[in-house]
């Protein structure tokens, strides 16, 4: 594995712990991102996602520097798989390390937050009667909304 | 010459996942409206490039031999 991959297979959230875990680390948090069946009242029958691999994995390394100098001594692994995922199934891996749970808690969720801005992975929901290519400037599609 | 890749919505709309300018240089902003000309509805004004897995500014510049790509927003996690 790479402390910082795209992966295009089931996510073992385990071999990420284990990278980050060390004698000086009394802290690991892990955040996993799971498909969700229902967005704004719509059913989704299953994601997929695509990713411009070599840009996002070197973005993913960046963030992983950015939360080693902010919170020094955190040590940090992230996946994110691409492809076809069913409900429940783990899209992004999250696990840091650090000597005190704070900054493990707090780097944790800087890292999801930068992934949503920088990370060149796109995600497409495919519903019963269509499909749409999600990006985080675009409106929800309006009929997503009415839809129950 | 300069290489272009597309992803998620403009790869389907372009129906292709890369292509090849021939061009020895242009700009960010040259190149997104390139696009915008050749594919109606491509939403340039939405779209951020990378050069060489960078991202980049309107000013930049583009040489031949560099590798773009069209960054649409981007929704992982």
């Amino acid at each position: 594995m790479k402390p910082f991959e795209i992966v295009e297979t089931p996510i073992d959230v385990q071999k990420y712990m284990d990278y980050v875990l060390h004698p000086s680390a009394g802290a690991v948090t892990v955040f996993t991102g799971n498909v969700r069946e229902f967005t704004h009242g719509v059913k989704t029958l299953y994601l997929s996602y695509e990713a411009y691999i070599p840009m996002a994995e070197k973005k993913m390394a960046e963030i992983g520097a950015e939360m080693e100098e902010r919170w020094p001594g955190v040590r940090v692994a992230i996946a994110h798989r691409i492809g076809e995922l069913q409900i429940s199934d783990i899209a992004v891996v999250i696990a840091v390390s650090s000597p005190h749970r704070k900054a493990a808690y707090e780097a944790n969720e800087y890292a999801i937050d930068r992934i949503k801005e920088v990370v060149p992975i796109w995600k497409k929901e495919i519903w019963e009667d269509g499909e749409e290519w999600i990006g985080a400037q675009k409106k929800y599609p309006e009929k997503g909304v009415e839809r129950k | 010459m300069i290489k272009v890749n597309y992803f998620a919505r403009l790869r389907e709309l372009t129906g292709k996942g890369e292509e090849t300018l021939e061009r020895d240089s242009m700009t960010v902003a040259e190149l997104l409206n390139w696009a915008e000309e050749t594919y109606p509805g491509f939403g340039a004004d939405t779209i951020q490039v990378a050069v060489n897995e960078e991202y980049a500014l309107k000013d930049d510049v583009i040489q031949s031999g560099d590798v773009c790509a069209f960054i649409p927003p981007v929704s992982g996690g």
